[in-house]
């Protein structure tokens, strides 16, 4: 169990969420970055589909109440020892906390981070996952005196981390494939889109980011009789600017989509914040397959040679490996 | 009319039937999809019917994406009468008042009595064409051509749950405290969702009827 002592921004458990219930109207949910989500599992030896908890900008100080090990993905936090002592844990590493210590998480890198907690976060199963969808009464976004229940992990062994840190192609455009309503958009507003650059708005959660940029132009109407969407869905409604659906967007919409961000480029999609500039790059489904192919193997590359923590020289490892060093060494 | 396959991304096939709000039309999407169920093809994730299209989810890496295509476009060929049955709803509703407080608007937009608009309302048997916008949020129709109005100007920021609402051609109803733009008519209690039968968490899926019943 950890409680929750201070959580600055709001954050969500998250899995790799809920198929199946589509056709209900249930969005998928589960994380935006499953990538990661999954890294950090592995670093706390949970499978890959384990409850953590996502936190945006900024993570929570927790106190654990029986012996935890955790790990973060694009965040680090100071350990509160129960000697007093603090220590630093980067991100991709684990670490071990006795009860009654307590984690203080920091600032998130890039939008999105992970805690994995070694058995996951135990909260219930809704229609089977734990991913938060507040909006449905399943799960409860993170709260100043919650509770967050822990599964049974194993706490044995040593702790890992991936070293180097793993780095993230940020700034390559968004590979996207034609979306179903290419037809509805003039030949200009397709190349606008696929050459021009939008700003991330400030409507933006885990539903979907809306962009500011030049206007694209529907041959008629956007408004379409509703029709299934998708994670990675780009919606343009009557003003021309799009919309990106995200984990949680709704299952139909009524707008015309003019592309479709590739699953390989979700993880990515779901560290932009307003304010983010967006260049798209367009892809066939070959290429989006290949690209999904390539980053599952790099996934399992880099759990297949996770390494021992704190053997060599931890302390200045750990913080290269946050690239906290001024930016000099460059994990690669 | 034949069926077309579009693309959702590389996680997704929508097979298309048309463009129309069609009970006709629907009844091949539902045709499609029992069809498509029957062939259990490896990696599906969803299958999402809407008014007019039949969506798959699927996990790329674990799908044949070339045996899924040709899969649809055969599915698309099922006759409507084999789908299976649809279950019939009653939904018990009280109109009006501060259930329905859109009833007088809407009776004295469209020049009819508020008696008028409930009668109507109960006296059609309303297909669910899809579950969307939220958990559970039926779009059911037709509803005859005089009923037919515009969404509010002006969206309430928050809609009680069971409430009965109309906009176009649709009705619905609200599991859940939202925003929404329909008229509210009325309101029912019986819960439209509930996550703890994760066989069919929804009261109503796509292809059953509904029937208000005045209380």
């Amino acid at each position: 169990m950890f409680e929750v002592l201070s959580c600055p921004v709001p954050a969500s458990i998250q899995d790799l969420g809920r198929p199946g219930y589509r056709h209900f109207g249930v969005p998928l949910s589960g994380a935006l970055d499953t990538f990661s989500l999954r890294l950090a599992n592995a670093l706390v030896r949970n499978g890959p589909d384990a409850a953590a908890l996502e936190m945006r900008l900024a993570g929570p100080h927790l106190r654990a109440t029986v012996p935890v090990r955790v790990a973060l993905a694009h965040a680090m936090a100071v350990i509160e020892r129960g000697d007093g002592t603090r220590e630093t844990l980067p991100a991709w590493h684990s670490a071990t906390l006795a009860a009654g210590e307590v984690l203080k998480v920091g600032a998130v890198q890039g939008g999105t981070g992970y805690l994995a907690v070694a058995g996951g976060f135990a909260v219930p199963v809704i229609l089977g996952s734990r991913s938060t969808y507040a909006r449905a009464g399943f799960g409860r976004l993170l709260q100043e005196g919650m509770r967050l229940p822990v599964g049974a992990g194993n706490l044995s062994g040593p702790e890992f981390a991936v070293l180097p840190a793993p780095t993230f192609a940020d700034d390559e455009p968004l590979r996207v494939m034609p979306g179903p309503q290419r037809e509805a958009f003039t030949d200009d507003a397709f190349a606008t889109f696929l050459s021009a650059t939008y700003t991330v708005s400030h409507a933006a959660d885990r539903m979907g980011l809306r962009l500011d940029g030049p206007r694209l132009a529907h041959v008629g109407g956007a408004d379409i009789v509703s029709d299934a969407v998708t994670p990675g869905a780009i919606q343009v409604p009557g003003d021309g600017q799009p919309i990106m659906l995200l984990a949680d967007g709704q299952t139909v919409g009524g707008y015309a989509k003019i592309a479709n961000v590739i699953a390989a480029d979700l993880p990515r999609l779901g560290h932009r914040l307003p304010g983010d500039v967006l260049r798209f790059a367009p892809v066939n489904v070959e290429q989006a397959l290949a690209a999904l192919r390539a980053d599952e193997a790099r996934l399992a590359q880099l759990i297949a040679t996770l390494r021992q923590a704190h053997s060599g020289e931890p302390d200045l490892e750990a913080l290269y490996s946050c690239n906290l060093v001024g930016g000099v060494i460059h994990a690669e | 009319m034949s069926a077309r396959l579009l693309e959702l991304g590389d996680t997704a096939l929508t097979l298309e039937f048309g463009t129309a709000i069609d009970p006709a039309l629907n009844a091949r999407v539902m045709a499609a999809r029992d069809a498509l169920v029957a062939r259990h093809i490896a990696g599906i994730r969803d299958l999402v019917p809407t008014y007019r299209s039949l969506t798959v989810h699927f996990d790329p890496l674990a799908t044949d994406r070339d045996e899924l295509s040709r899969a649809l476009l055969a599915a698309a060929e099922a006759a409507p009468e084999k789908s299976a049955p649809a279950a019939r709803h009653e939904i018990p509703v009280r109109f009006g008042g501060e259930r329905g407080p859109d009833l007088d608007e809407v009776a004295a937009t469209t020049g009819r009595s508020t008696d008028e608009i409930i009668a109507t309302l109960c006296s059609l048997e309303l297909r669910v064409y899809l579950i969307g916008f939220l958990p559970g949020f039926p779009y059911m129709g037709d509803l005859p051509d005089w009923l037919h109005l515009p969404r509010r100007a002006t969206p309430r920021t928050a809609v009680p749950p069971g409430s009965v609402a109309i906009a176009g051609p649709q009705a619905a109803i609200y599991p859940w405290l939202s925003p929404g733009g329909w008229h509210l008519l009325g309101r029912t209690e019986v819960a439209m969702f509930d996550a703890g039968h994760p066989q069919r968490p929804a009261l109503v899926a796509p292809g059953d009827t509904v029937r208000f019943v005045h209380v």
